[in-house]
């Protein structure tokens, strides 16, 4: 934040000298007045210019961004091989076997699963830490650096981590559950263990960074209001619950929807989790996920047709959600601030 | 709030950050172990005296070195592309008019939440048709602009630049690109840092295409780091070693320039 404020200082000191240069020299006392054509090249210039600007941007993004997406719906209606490339067109026939294919029930249901598990605790969690941050804290910036460290570590590293701390024989987390008498649990084979251990590795990373996205959100709630509430009696709990959340709402939604996006699409860590040959997601692909999926089709089984029709289907999955959790947060919120 | 916090809040956010450091902890302790001892369960909690050899271990199974430059390679490319094309971009939006800028703009903000992930396959097709897939260009080009870089550079110029002041110079015979290259890129300086840290770490940790694009002798990181894991997953002290190794370049980034990815979050959550 100070940041932003020291370079806008000077960015106006680097702009000062043509402002005062120039102009005295061209003003109204200055030269003869500037030759048609220049007029025109400079009404040229402030026309086309904004077209100019934008236009590496949009020329680039269509090429990378939007001709795959719709690229995508063409291939999925073929025969397409990966070595052989098109073949026949097949019409609807790629979405029926891939809805018919009973892993893609499992890997959605994994899918869901595992984004449930990691992002609901994710976000409260995260919610909390804010709270603690959004003190007058010794150290501040340390505390929020601190608490960002997992997010560098990349998804691939985190998982080769986690799936050593998540062993199922030797792993640190099941050498001290025995500490405290319970069983050793099947991290790697049993399905909601899985999803368990899988859910952690994205709570892992990505907790802190939430927590800075809230605590970015309630430093915007005027102390004075907490001040007038603290006259009137109101706890600190009955003012976080009362007023901090509704006012947090549209971060609420903003933070929802981006791991929303995120969290359906996940790939490395349970593909990295899985230590069997096939690395579907375990033996029986009890946490493969829908993207694993399309590299399992497109990839392995050299299907792209396929591997398009899921992309497809996997992307009305997320418009689904994201509009379920968006109605959601909305009427939770609504009816948590209204009263 | 206005209060100090007390003993409790310190007790809280300290028990946190240890959670957040313990696993880093863990990956170095079983990388300086033996692989017997730590193919025993866990080890004693103080480092051992191996992880310079279980490290070159992993470096001589994997293209290490290779995988690190092609890393910083593809993310430096990609992150200098970035905040260029989306800064210029962004600038437009939030200082020029022009016909079609509302729609435009929408247009991006759309576009930020359909996962571009979802194009792998046609992106496949078409970089084979350019005979690129293998080749390191294939992971650069689909990271060249990115629709969150152009809105979050016209959320910062918006309020950094002064209308008036490129009125100012505009009436003073400045060209429009020498006023972006003299009024507009200072200003955005702070916003562009931040754009290209986020850009480099997420172009570094990105896996799904690479994986898919890149052959085994020429990997990023991350596709090097699956090689070591799927070779070696019984030999969980070479497997640590080479990952608590991959993982220091950016541990170094963070340390230098943690400060400005806190600010760089906090400010993209407000104005988002």
């Amino acid at each position: 934040m100070s940041n932003s404020t020291t370079s806008r200082g000077g960015g106006t000191q680097t702009v000062s000298p043509p402002r005062e240069g120039p102009r005295t020299a061209s003003g109204p006392t200055g030269r003869a007045p500037r030759p048609e054509w220049r007029r025109r090249l400079t009404r040229l210039d402030v026309r086309l210019s904004p077209y100019l600007y934008i236009s590496p941007f949009f020329l680039l993004f269509l090429v990378i961004g939007m001709f795959p997406l719709a690229y995508t719906a063409w291939v999925s209606v073929h025969d397409w091989s990966l070595i052989g490339g098109k073949g026949e067109f097949v019409g609807l026939d790629n979405f029926r076997e891939v809805l018919d294919n009973p892993y893609f029930t499992k890997q959605l249901v994994n899918t869901i699963s595992i984004f449930l598990i990691s992002s609901v605790p994710q976000i409260v969690i995260a919610v909390v830490l804010a709270a603690l941050l959004d003190n007058q804290l010794r150290g501040r910036t340390l505390w929020r650096m601190s608490i960002l460290l997992p997010f560098v570590v990349s998804p691939v590293a985190v998982a080769i981590i986690f799936g050593s701390l998540y062993g199922d024989r030797y792993g640190l987390i099941n050498e001290l559950l025995g500490h405290v008498g319970i069983d050793p649990i099947g991290w790697h084979t049993n399905r909601f263990a899985s999803h368990v251990a899988v859910a952690t590795m994205v709570n892992w990373r990505w907790t802190g960074y939430n927590a800075l996205i809230f605590l970015a959100a309630m430093q915007a709630v005027p102390r004075e209001l907490y001040e007038s509430a603290a006259i009137d009696g109101a706890g600190r709990v009955r003012q976080f619950i009362s007023m901090t959340l509704p006012m947090i709402r549209p971060t609420m939604i903003f933070v929802v929807i981006t791991s929303t996006i995120g969290g359906l699409q996940i790939f490395a860590e349970p593909r990295l989790f899985d230590e069997t040959n096939a690395r579907n997601g375990g033996s029986d692909r009890q946490f493969g996920t829908i993207t694993m999926l399309i590299y399992d089709f497109g990839w392995q089984l050299r299907d792209l047709g396929r591997a398009s029709a899921t992309a497809w289907l996997l992307f009305v999955v997320i418009c689904a959600f994201g509009i379920a959790n968006f109605l959601l947060i909305r009427r939770i919120g609504s009816l948590g601030g209204d009263r | 709030m206005t209060r100090r916090p007390g003993f409790l809040v310190y007790g809280l956010l300290t028990a946190f950050v240890v959670g957040s450091a313990a696993p880093l902890y863990w990956s170095f302790l079983l990388g300086s172990h033996t692989k017997e001892i730590a193919a025993q369960g866990v080890p004693p909690l103080l480092p051992g005296g191996h992880f310079w050899s279980n490290a070159e271990r992993a470096v001589a199974t994997i293209p290490f070195w290779k995988a690190i430059s092609n890393s910083l390679l593809v993310s430096t490319v990609t992150a200098c592309s970035v905040v260029f094309f989306c800064t210029l971009a962004g600038y437009a939006f939030a200082k020029l008019r022009f016909r079609g800028r509302g729609p435009l703009l929408v247009f991006v903000i759309a576009t930020m939440a359909v996962p571009t992930q979802l194009g792998v396959v046609p992106l496949f097709i078409l970089m084979s048709e350019f005979g690129w897939t293998g080749s390191i260009t294939s992971v650069i080009i689909p990271w060249l602009v990115t629709a969150f870089g152009v809105f979050f550079m016209r959320q910062y110029l918006v309020d950094a630049v002064p209308d008036e002041l490129i009125e100012a110079a505009r009436m003073d015979g400045c060209s429009q690109i020498r006023i972006f290259w003299h009024v507009a890129a200072p200003a955005a300086r702070p916003a562009a840092a931040i754009l290209w840290l986020f850009t480099f770490m997420q172009v570094w940790t990105d896996f799904f295409w690479p994986l898919i694009a890149l052959p085994h002798d020429n990997p990023t990181v991350q596709v090097a780091l699956n090689q070591l894991q799927s070779g070696f997953f019984k030999d969980y002290s070479l497997v640590l070693a080479g990952t608590t190794l991959a993982t220091i370049p950016l541990l170094v980034l963070f340390v230098l320039a943690g400060r400005q990815l806190v600010s760089g979050i906090m400010q993209g959550a407000v104005k988002g």
